[in-house]
């Protein structure tokens, strides 16, 4: 869409000069009170701030086509209408300043002056002006009487600037073509005047919280609506049935209508922008322009307020780190204005919010470089990171790619505030970027916080809500699979879900309910719902999984809002109460986030929360290979636990291999190695999947321990082939295990593979 | 003494019995009076919260009054009713065994709580009427909703 045509449909709604006095008069009962402002005053500020927002895109759509007659009768009403208004309150200041805006306006308008770029400067200057002093008038009460003296100055000096020499001839030959359609403008332009005038008539102002309670009735008409219907097929009275059918049909229409009144388009929050991008273009010397799509999409309220500064800071992002300079633009064959593109739009009940850029991109290779630096990352990590991962840690917390601080980003407070924020209300971000050609954002987000999916689940009779965000997936135990998957680090019940520790979590003993009537309905099987808080991954055993089921969110009261593991309440669809859990209080509450180094370590080994790493403290994976020998291998080095039963064991120039992920993944047997005895073959064998580069080796050992936090000191280095040496570690004597040195004498090909190939 | 707030001429009481005790709450704090609801209970809270009740799409939590007066349990058999009301503090349901009328009491007759209350009933009850036969206890409904002590939630909640 073109900036052109939106403008076109502002000037439809203006407010009329002559009516804010009426209307400010009039004091809207429903307005909510500030201090001790008059509501006509109150009125009038909310108009101003309005039409502020208005005039910074009006001024900035003249700039690009200053015969645009209608904006510039638009700005001029604008102008006009704060003057009069201000005059009529007796803010002085304020009026003298707009005074002189609507001189230079006027001059614009009957042609005597043309726009220059000085004349857009000065007047973007004015609004800024207006809009502290408005500021101040909201705060005060009075304008502050500051004179803005340098401002009035430049400002007139403009006006007596009878058009610039250089611009005067360009633009002569124009102006008595302007003046002829000035005439006929203003009849055109009147009619359109009053309809604006019935369209601002036609809005009324509402309380947020009138809305809600509306919301609050609508869906307690639902559920009497569903209780109906249940009667409605018992009846032989045609009559009635007919009705419940038109009761349900109006019902339906009803939500729908109270829910769109909870609903703003997106192009509330983006007419900021455009003032925001060429004040930010300009101060770096970049030339760029921002296209616009999806203004209308709807979102709540709510939504709009929270992805307000996330958006921001993207958009500041794109434009101080995008998008090249004109120099470099041109140099790599690009048009040497940046476009950044804003699109929204809904996809699967979700808003989808893009903002892309055709600047440089951003270096796969240098943002692990980066992460390495500073620590973020190991080596081997980095490498075994595919571009996208690697890419999306520009949202990993302390993480600047910025070369210099600029006045504008770059300052530490960056992408991991804006994803913490989008992820607070239940969206989320991406990020795709092609060296060379662009990068693109994409934010998913609810289309409202008051209602959220959740997955129903019941747990010794009761039921609760868990919100879907923090929902992984969902594993079901069967019978006798559960006692043999289910096992035990010192008491505490663990599952492994595709080779890592889960530590799980009981719903029913968490809360203190009696323990599930399973045996009623004669099923043992377990049910997992594996959860996402912070960093850490649990599962929480439930009784059984229901279903999802969209819920409206309400706040507990003050008797039980103490309790963290709850996050709220909701009605379901039978009119009956189900808790909502907090899934960050559930995991604090059964010990899941807590000090505790051996947990802590667990949700380390997922893939993306592996970012931190504490200084000095290494984090061990303890197993046992051969009899009593206790071993340690550090976990950065371990790239997955596996689980193979001994048939899927084949033989390559006859040494053990498997197939592991499409390849042949060489196995070594530590307990042969340390010549130990090699123990009753079970079925199973446990392998630590050890990774070089590109290649993975298995190490078999015959038993997986535990994870540990330790501070390795005192190591007693040992000559013995394999092995880095000895520690206590958790109070037992444990070798620490050298792998390179295993596989190097047991697979000397394995580091030779990549060179070789 | 100064006397008490509620110790104006005609105030009208919203009555019910908890036992052999026949309480009155000011009628202008109650929103209504319904019969007993399907509660769903709360796990981890304290023991006077019995659970919240859906009471037109607002979630209300009922708070049992014997609890709150250190009375023994209602016998199960018996269902409990409801009275709902709306202090400053927002609306909470008192679980009661009876209703009994709206009763308009005049001054005369108002005397606050003896001394030798103990216990839960000293913070709870702010007077009594001498009424014809028996005596009408007067419930502080803020009060009344105030559970004891904070800290036996964050007992529960750590342990």
């Amino acid at each position: 869409m073109k900036p052109g045509t939106e403008v076109l449909y502002r000037t439809v709604s203006p407010i009329h000069p002559r009516q804010v006095l009426p209307s400010s008069q009039c004091a809207l009962q429903g307005a909510t009170r500030m201090s001790d402002l008059s509501e006509a005053v109150e009125e009038f500020l909310i108009e101003s701030h309005e039409n502020l927002d208005r005039l910074d895109n009006d001024l900035l759509t003249l700039e690009e086509s200053p015969d645009d007659e209608e904006t510039l009768a638009s700005i001029f009403r604008t102008i006009h209408t704060i003057k009069g208004t201000c005059g009529f309150f007796g803010y002085s200041s304020l009026e003298s300043v707009t005074h002189v805006g609507e001189n230079l306006l006027g001059k614009l308008r009957d042609g005597s002056l043309s726009l220059s770029e000085a004349i857009t400067e000065g007047m973007l200057h004015m609004v800024d002006a207006v809009r502290e002093m408005l500021e101040q008038v909201e705060k005060t009460g009075s304008d502050g009487g500051c004179e803005y003296a340098d401002l009035i100055e430049e400002l007139a000096s403009l006006l007596t600037e009878s058009a610039p020499a250089e611009k005067a001839t360009a633009k002569s030959t124009s102006t008595p073509s302007k003046h002829a359609t000035e005439s006929c403008a203003i009849p055109e332009d009147s009619p359109k005047a009053s309809t604006g005038g019935s369209v601002s008539d036609s809005k009324i102002r509402v309380d947020v919280e009138q809305l809600d309670k509306l919301m609050t009735l609508v869906g307690e008409l639902v559920l009497a609506r569903n209780q109906i219907l249940q009667f409605a097929p018992d009846t032989e009275e045609a009559g009635f049935v007919a009705t419940s059918q038109r009761l349900n049909l109006i019902t339906t229409e009803l939500q729908v209508g109270v829910m769109k009144t909870r609903m703003q388009p997106i192009g509330i929050l983006w007419s900021k922008l455009p003032r925001v991008v060429r004040d930010l273009s300009k101060q770096c010397g970049k030339k760029m322009h921002l296209e616009m799509e999806g203004k209308e999409t709807d979102l709540d309220k709510t939504i709009i307020e929270a992805i307000k500064d996330p958006l921001m800071h993207i958009v500041r992002n794109s434009v101080d780190h995008g998008i090249e300079s004109p120099k470099v633009r041109t140099a790599n064959g690009k048009p040497e204005e940046g476009t950044l593109l804003l699109r929204a739009f809904h996809e699967g009940g979700k808003v989808i919010i893009e903002v892309r850029d055709d600047g440089g991109g951003i270096d796969a290779e240098k943002m692990r470089a980066k992460a390495i630096e500073s620590g973020l990352l190991t080596q081997e990590q980095a490498s075994t990171m595919q571009d996208h991962e690697a890419v999306n840690l520009v949202f990993a917390a302390g993480f600047s790619t910025a070369k210099k601080v600029t006045n504008v980003s770059g300052r530490g407070v960056g992408m991991d505030v804006v994803r913490t924020n989008i992820e607070k209300i239940g969206g989320s971000v991406d990020l795709q970027s092609v060296l060379g050609e662009g990068t693109t954002l994409r934010i998913k987000i609810p289309l409202t916080l008051a209602i959220i999916p959740a997955l129903v689940v019941s747990s010794s009779g009761e039921r609760f809500a868990i919100p879907q965000v923090s929902l992984l997936e969902l594993v079901r135990l069967d019978d006798e699979a559960s006692s043999n998957r289910i096992e035990y680090i010192h008491g505490t019940p663990v599952y492994r879900l595709r080779g890592q520790l889960l530590p799980l979590v009981y719903l029913d003993k968490q809360l203190g309910l009696s323990p599930g009537s399973k045996d009623e309905d004669g099923e043992t099987a377990t049910n997992i719902v594996v959860l996402q808080s912070e960093d850490q991954q649990f599962g929480l055993v439930v009784g059984d999984i229901n279903d999802t089921e969209e819920i409206v969110v309400k706040p507990l009261d003050k008797q039980i809002k103490g309790l963290s593991v709850f996050a709220g309440a909701t009605i379901m669809g039978d009119g009956r109460v189900a808790l909502i859990l907090d899934v960050l209080g559930l995991a604090r509450h059964g010990d899941v986030i807590s000090t505790d180094s051996a947990t802590k370590a667990m949700g380390r080994r997922d893939g993306d929360s592996s970012l931190e790493v504490e200084s000095n403290s290494s984090t061990l994976l303890l197993f046992r290979a051969g009899e009593n020998r206790r071993m340690a291998i550090h976990l950065s080095s371990v790239a997955r636990l596996e689980e193979f039963s001994r048939d899927r064991v084949e033989y390559a120039s006859g040494k053990t291999v498997t197939q592991y992920r499409g390849e042949i993944m060489p196995l070594v047997s530590l307990s042969e190695f340390f010549g130990g005895t090699v123990g009753t073959q079970s079925e199973k064998m446990e392998v630590v999947v050890y990774q070089h580069e590109d290649c993975s080796i298995g190490l078999v050992v015959d038993q997986i321990l535990d994870i540990v936090d330790v501070r390795l000191e005192n190591i007693r280095n040992s000559d013995a082939i394999g092995l880095q040496g000895s520690a206590i570690v958790d109070g037992q004597v444990t070798d620490m295990l050298d792998a390179p040195g295993v596989i190097a004498s047991v697979a000397p090909e394995f580091f030779n593979a990549r060179t070789s190939a | 003494m100064t006397m008490n707030q509620d110790n104006k001429k005609g105030i009208q009481f919203c009555t019910f019995y908890l036992g052999d005790l026949f309480l009155g709450i000011d009628v202008q704090c109650v929103q209504e009076v319904i019969r007993y609801q399907e509660m769903t209970p709360v796990p981890l809270s304290q023991d006077a919260v019995r659970g919240l009740i859906n009471l037109r799409g607002h979630i209300v939590t009922a708070i049992d009054l014997r609890e709150q007066l250190d009375l023994p349990p209602l016998d199960a058999e018996k269902l409990p009713m409801n009275v709902v009301i709306r202090t400053s503090e927002g609306a909470a349901s008192l679980l009661v065994d009876e209703i009994g009328d709206v009763l308009e009491i005049h001054e005369e007759g108002f005397e606050e709580p003896p001394q030798t209350i103990r216990g839960a009933a000293r913070r709870l009850i702010t007077g009594v009427y001498k009424l014809e036969g028996q005596l009408l206890l007067v419930l502080d409904p803020v009060k009344a909703t105030q559970l004891k002590a904070a800290n036996k939630v964050a007992a529960q909640t750590t342990s």
